[in-house]
């Protein structure tokens, strides 16, 4: 734990910490919604046990409680969570070796703690980042809805605080170094216009997936390679 | 509500299914570089595009001038090389302003 503090440095741990901070805050107010919807007060703080993904549980609390059927709503939260296979793929050893410390890295894959490991340059800090930012949201995350759902309605509406442009600017702002290469500019463009035209007609979750498109066109070119001669 | 519990279970399997299907095949398959280097093209163009959908879209509805003015103004500040800090505060304040002046 110390070590993961040393490694990352005080500017990436203010970082973490105003992400940590923030997610607290959209964690309390999933508690809150999804008791004043209707639903139990365990209700919240189990998804955010075992999901711990806030779109997907936003997505099924509200499901659920207009009075959706609870098999669409598990399938439209795997839709929205489909895109961490990909994730599980981009991040190669982040998570550490030993199988305690892996099946616990998995579960704090989200959005935030891939972008921020995503963003660093060397392996440790790779590593810290992405533990740092999972370790502190899933306390923090956790720690908001159980306010929000015992507390019920502190803060509902957390697009008064800015809150939903906060997030996707904390990405944002994590992805943007990587746009420095021509290749991922132009996969991240095409994917980006493919998923915008896309998401009026879709289900939430398919059309970001539907941006992995735009990797195949970067991979269209190939790397410069001899034709082997076949039989001579 | 055992159906509920049921389900919150099932979702959280199936998520960690997702999440776990990648560190665990890794091991099992030898990737070239070049395969490495498109999967983190992939989380690349894959968070990209959760941005611009979440910063447009609540759904499939257009979500309003406010959110996507923020996100813009935080990514302007990125590329002008602007502390993390200051550009996520300055979306949360700018999305924040617009709506307290009635910009939906």
């Amino acid at each position: 734990m110390r070590s993961i503090w040393r490694t990352l440095g005080p500017e990436l741990v203010r970082d973490v910490a105003l992400v940590w901070a923030a997610g607290g805050i959209v964690g309390v107010s999933f508690g809150a919604i999804a008791v004043g919807s209707g639903l139990p007060v365990w209700m919240p703080m189990l998804l955010s046990v075992v999901v711990f993904a806030g779109a997907a549980q936003f997505m099924f609390v509200g499901l659920v409680a207009s009075g959706g059927n609870p098999v669409a709503a598990v399938i439209a939260g795997l839709l929205v969570n489909a895109r961490h296979l990909p994730f599980g793929f981009a991040l190669g050893d982040v998570l550490g070796q030993g199988w305690l410390r892996r099946i616990a890295g998995t579960h704090l894959m989200i959005d935030e703690s891939v972008a921020f490991a995503l963003a660093q340059h060397d392996a440790d800090k790779r590593r810290a980042a992405y533990w740092a930012c999972g370790l502190g949201l899933f306390v923090s995350w956790n720690l908001g809805v159980v306010i929000g759902a015992v507390g019920g309605t502190v803060i509902t509406d957390t697009d008064a605080l800015g809150l939903d442009a906060a997030f996707p600017a904390v990405l944002l702002a994590l992805v943007l170094p990587s746009l420095r290469d021509p290749a991922v500019r132009r996969a991240v463009l095409l994917g980006v216009v493919v998923a915008v035209a896309t998401a009026p007609f879709l289900p939430a979750g398919l059309p970001v997936l539907l941006a992995l498109v735009g990797v195949l066109a970067g991979a269209g070119r190939k790397p410069e390679r001899r034709q082997q001669e076949v039989a001579s | 509500m055992t159906t509920l519990v049921f389900a919150a279970i099932v979702l959280g399997v199936g998520t960690f299914a997702f999440r776990f299907a990648g560190p665990v095949l890794r091991d099992r398959v030898e990737l070239s570089p070049r395969v490495e280097q498109l999967m983190a093209v992939s989380a690349v163009v894959l968070l990209a595009a959760l941005v611009v959908t979440s910063a447009v879209l609540d759904g499939q509805e257009f979500a309003g001038f406010a959110r996507p003015a923020g996100v813009v103004v935080g990514g302007v500040l990125a590329w002008r090389r602007a502390p993390f800090v200051v550009v996520v505060l300055a979306a949360a304040i700018t999305a924040a302003g617009l709506r307290l002046i009635g910009v939906p």
